[in-house]
């Protein structure tokens, strides 16, 4: 068989989601956040959620994900993203509020925002995509940076006595009583990003039945920051990251499992 | 057992060079050209087009989404 015969439309496998626009993302090349924006649209075009779906996009890197996403998008202040999908939420109850945060916006600047989101039990879904690195700003120590791990900021590595220890969030948020459903995934693998978009339905399910704040985090490369090409960002970050950000379930269904 | 055999077609001009592709593809059939885009980046291409089994392993964890499968049964 010929690449032409092969090439049909009714031998397609696998194509790019219509609520992904044409743009080009401006991501850096093999950056995680290209594959999660289409993890996350792929299940919202699957499920036929287009026109009840509002996303807020956060600052920093993700900060021009209006312009991929093909969904009503609004674009929130720095940390300020579960506030303003709060609001929305509250305004129309009956839509799909989903935010999208980076860890220097959900876990920095956002601290508060996020806490109190989550303890007031939102009934949104907030995806939190960890690189463990400021990003945009040009690879700055992030609340999430690994000890020892060395940053534009952090030289010699980073010295958990003098800035504290890599902030788990995600352990952090789950046992508030708001929130329905924890978990924690990567994007290294096509088989992670499966499970990440299995989880990102479950979220999407029962944030729309009001079950309370559904909280995903993805755990990222960042090439650029860390000073490697993508594939040994990737393996990178199996072997240490994922290490302290342990993949898996940490609430489910109210629960904590872990 | 049916036998299938896969194809891709990447978008040239929208491919970042990142490698992922080829380091995930269970088959290695896919490999980084040695022309470059109209970005500089050397796009990714299907070296090997016997092997490819269109799993789409490739298509979801592509990055900027450039990759698109198609897969037909062999008789």
């Amino acid at each position: 068989m010929t690449l032409n015969e092969i090439c049909k439309p009714e031998n397609l496998v696998y194509k790019k989601t219509s609520l992904l626009t044409d743009k080009v993302m401006h991501y850096c090349p093999g950056c995680g956040h290209g594959t999660i924006h289409r993890a996350l649209m792929e299940v919202v075009d699957e499920m036929g959620l287009q026109d009840k779906t509002i996303g807020v996009a956060p600052v920093g890197c993700s900060v021009l994900a209006y312009d991929y996403m093909n969904v009503d998008m609004q674009e929130a202040a720095h940390g300020r993203a579960p506030a303003l999908a709060t609001a929305i939420k509250r305004l129309m109850p009956e839509k799909f509020v989903f935010t999208y945060q980076g860890d220097g916006d959900l876990a920095a600047i956002g601290t508060a925002e996020t806490i109190h989101c989550c303890n007031r039990g939102e009934p949104i879904l907030m995806v939190f995509v960890n690189n463990a690195i400021y990003g945009m700003t040009g690879g700055q120590m992030a609340p999430t940076t690994l000890e020892g791990m060395k940053t534009a900021t952090s030289p010699y590595g980073r010295d958990v006595h003098k800035v504290g220890w890599p902030l788990r969030i995600t352990e952090m948020i789950a046992p508030l009583n708001g929130v329905w459903s924890v978990s924690r995934h990567t994007v290294h693998t096509p088989a992670a990003v499966q499970k990440l978009k299995r989880a990102i339905k479950k979220g999407i399910e029962d944030s729309m039945a009001h079950k309370g704040t559904c909280f995903i985090e993805v755990c990222s490369s960042c090439n650029s920051g860390w000073k490697m090409n993508p594939v040994d960002a990737n393996k990178w970050m199996a072997e240490h990251v994922l290490e302290y950000f342990v993949p898996g379930d940490i609430k489910v269904d109210g629960q904590m499992v872990r | 057992m049916a036998k299938f055999q896969g194809a891709i077609v990447v978008d040239r001009e929208k491919c970042k060079g990142c490698g992922i592709c080829a380091s995930i593809c269970p088959t290695k059939s896919i490999g980084m050209s040695k022309e470059v885009n109209g970005k500089g980046y050397h796009f990714a291409i299907l070296v090997n087009e016997e092997t490819c089994v269109g799993c789409a392993s490739c298509g979801h964890i592509c990055p900027d989404g450039v990759i698109t499968v198609y897969r037909a049964k062999v008789e």
